[in-house]
């Protein structure tokens, strides 16, 4: 077996005595789609952040292809390929989407100044592929709807040859036939050989786009399972109960 | 573009302004600027919109305006500066000790020395630099609110200056520093028409090279009319700007004293124009860098975003801390280049230089539609809001309105305009 994409190893952080994340592992293949679950709290978005940099683990180790790396900020994540779609939408509201896509990693004419026509244009064209609806390009993405903000987002991660995704509950805020349009989006990027971590609440969601699920409660894994061998109630049940389902042990 | 653009590729409404891409809230503060200056003509039986006053009005802005640029960047960063007048009063001791004692006496170069100049001038700016630097040290990484850090050094800057000329008038300014002061200090009739011209030829080629740009990438331009127009527009504002200023006629007395300096005879009938100042020459140049930098730079765009959502700017990498440090180090640089100005155009340093400029420089960034919510501001704008604040100002004492009312009609403008801009604001949102 080849060493996975990611492998995230007994991570640990704590806030103030509290152990929002304790002794966590999960690891995530390339072309493959892992589900993050748990309840509101029950540690998911902490541990990704470290993975994405915006937090630092007190314990544990991070691998990429097996080898052992620092993630100190973003900076690195970006550096590692790794990009993130956060459940907040981390966008500028006032800056247009081509701003926000190339955010931090602006092109530059030869005379050192940003490109905004090239940027647009490069935006145009991603847009065409991700969201061919998209018209709002010179407004400020205030001005966009909930699934017009997130094809930015995702536009930004994709459009960096991202190799690890990780997507923070990226339906939250959409209505159905955007919610269809993100899932279509995943399956096109897992087809590329991504891989992508999933925070998600939606079971349904989960069963149909995650090939493998890890749960997590109180900070701790409960346990990972293939999404084929279980059903709807035994994830439920780890997520509540924070047991295993008897066939999977 | 990252300031708020008027709505665009919108429903089939395309009324003229949007054809010419012009920022109807620019439009709306010119109208206002327009009123004000016609009723205080109307006032002064016309004294307000001569030559003469517009000269003036000019000089007395520049100081407040080129602050006024740096306030733009810290606020829509959602920062405050309340130490620019303090700092202001710093740099100009500093370099007021450095061209009447330090230089000329301690170091002996003598009263007049040609070096005197640029190196009190870098010593300001230097001081200026580090100061702000350390502001936004202070506020980056030490996570102190920028409004006690600034507070602070609104006490500790003026007073340092203090310290500094122990609380002396010191002058006479060297007389190449004097120049930056305004009536001292101009281009004259020949070269203001050459910077004119220079200015509006560049200011044509940017729109041409704009607009080339956007035919290169197949986006849609503006029709050619609106491009002529809003060419001729520039134009014409640039020369009829610079025609004001060189019809301000110097006395014949000042004249004479000029030709007897150079050892001549001024001919019978001679007359000559001031022309543009240094000193709004010196704006000019702030402004277009400033504007250059907010729209053109990863800096002014970092700068931007960190305003709209710090978390996000910070999530794309940038280093929000240390862009914090940045533009607090500008704002202390311009802070010493008003230093310059100011000291320059009262031709002596005193302790009170610069007093409540803070407030001035404050309310012309929010008169121009920079929001202290943070994301939003225009470099322009802050200019016409300084231009505002001057004019209303200088046009209630021609008036000869009663000092109180004064400043009780300053303030009421100033809640105004953020009340309308708020108003406008709430429309654009029901519309987007």
């Amino acid at each position: 077996m080849t060493a996975p994409l990611v492998e995230l190893r007994n991570v640990s952080i704590a806030f103030g005595g509290i152990k929002a994340v304790d002794h966590v592992t999960v690891d995530l293949h390339p072309g493959e789609v892992v589900g993050l679950l748990g309840h509101n709290g029950a540690g998911k978005s902490t541990l990704i952040k470290c993975l994405s940099g915006a937090y630092q683990a007190d314990a544990g180790e991070i691998f990429i292809d097996g080898e052992k790396v620092e993630i100190k900020n973003p900076r690195d994540a970006r550096a590692l390929n790794i990009e993130t779609i956060y459940q907040t939408l981390a966008l500028a509201d006032n800056l247009d989407a081509a701003s926000n896509l190339f955010l931090g990693r602006e092109l530059i004419t030869p005379m050192g100044f940003v490109d905004d026509a090239a940027m647009e244009a490069e935006t145009r064209k991603i847009m065409g592929r991700l969201n061919p609806n998209f018209r709002k390009f010179k407004e400020p993405v205030k001005a966009l709807s909930g699934g017009q903000r997130q094809s930015v987002a995702i536009a930004r991660a994709v459009y960096f040859n991202a190799r690890i995704l990780i997507m923070d509950e990226p339906t939250a805020a959409l209505g159905p036939q955007e919610t269809q349009m993100v899932a279509e989006l995943i399956q096109e990027l897992k087809a590329q050989g991504l891989g992508i971590f999933l925070i998600e609440h939606d079971i349904h969601n989960v069963m149909k786009l995650c090939d493998r699920a890890s749960v997590m409660k109180n900070g701790q894994l409960v346990g990972t399972v293939d999404v084929k061998d279980v059903t709807d109630e035994d994830i439920l049940g780890m997520i509540i109960l924070g047991k295993m389902p008897d066939r999977a042990r | 573009m990252t300031d708020t653009a008027p709505p665009q590729e919108k429903s089939g409404k395309r009324g003229l302004l949007v054809t010419l891409e012009i920022d109807s809230r620019l439009l709306g503060m010119i109208g206002a600027f327009v009123l004000l200056c016609l009723a205080f003509n109307f006032a002064t039986d016309g004294r307000f919109l001569t030559p003469r006053n517009i000269f003036n009005l000019s000089i007395q802005t520049v100081s407040v305006a080129i602050m006024a640029t740096g306030m733009v960047f810290v606020i829509v960063m959602r920062h405050i500066d309340l130490s620019v007048g303090a700092l202001l009063a710093f740099c100009s001791a500093t370099m007021g000790v450095m061209q009447v004692w330090v230089l000329p006496q301690t170091l002996g170069l003598g009263i007049g020395h040609p070096l005197i100049a640029p190196i009190t001038i870098v010593v300001g700016l230097i001081a200026g630099t580090l100061v702000g630097a350390a502001n936004g040290w202070l506020i980056g990484y030490q996570r102190i609110p920028a409004f006690i850090v600034t507070l602070g050094g609104l006490l500790i800057w003026r007073n340092f200056g203090w310290y500094e000329s122990s609380g002396q008038t010191l002058g006479p300014l060297d007389s190449t520093i004097l120049n930056f002061g305004g009536i001292d200090g101009t281009l004259g009739e020949t070269l203001s028409w050459v910077v004119g011209v220079l200015a509006a030829a560049s200011a044509v080629w940017a729109l041409w090279r704009a607009r080339a740009n956007k035919v290169h990438h197949g986006f849609p331009v503006k029709p050619m009319w609106a491009e002529v127009a809003l060419a001729g527009l520039t134009i014409a504002s640039v020369m009829g700007f610079v025609w004001l200023l060189n019809s301000y006629q110097m006395p014949v007395a000042r004249m004479k004293r000029m030709f007897e300096a150079r050892g001549e005879v001024m001919p019978e009938g001679f007359t000559a124009g001031y022309g543009l100042p240094i000193s709004v020459l010196l704006l000019i140049v702030v402004v277009v860098a400033m504007t250059v930098v907010a729209r053109r730079t990863r800096f002014g765009r970092y700068i931007f975003a960190a305003g709209g959502n710090p978390d996000a700017a910070e999530l794309s990498g940038i280093n929000t801390r240390m862009l914090t440090v940045k533009v607090f180090a500008l704002m202390g640089f311009l802070c010493a280049l008003s230093a310059v100005v100011a000291q320059a155009r009262q031709t002596y340093h005193t302790n009170d230089i610069g007093t409540l400029d803070e407030l001035r420089v404050i309310a012309a960034a929010v008169i121009g539609g920079t929001a202290l919510a943070g994301g939003i501001g225009t470099i322009y704008g802050a200019i016409l809001g300084a231009i505002i604040m001057q004019s209303l100002q200088s046009g209630m004492a021609m008036v000869g309105v009663d000092a109180p009312f004064q400043n009780i009609v300053v303030g009421l403008v100033l809640v105004l305009a953020v009340w309308i801009d708020i108003q406008y604001r709430k429309r654009l949102g029901e519309k987007i």
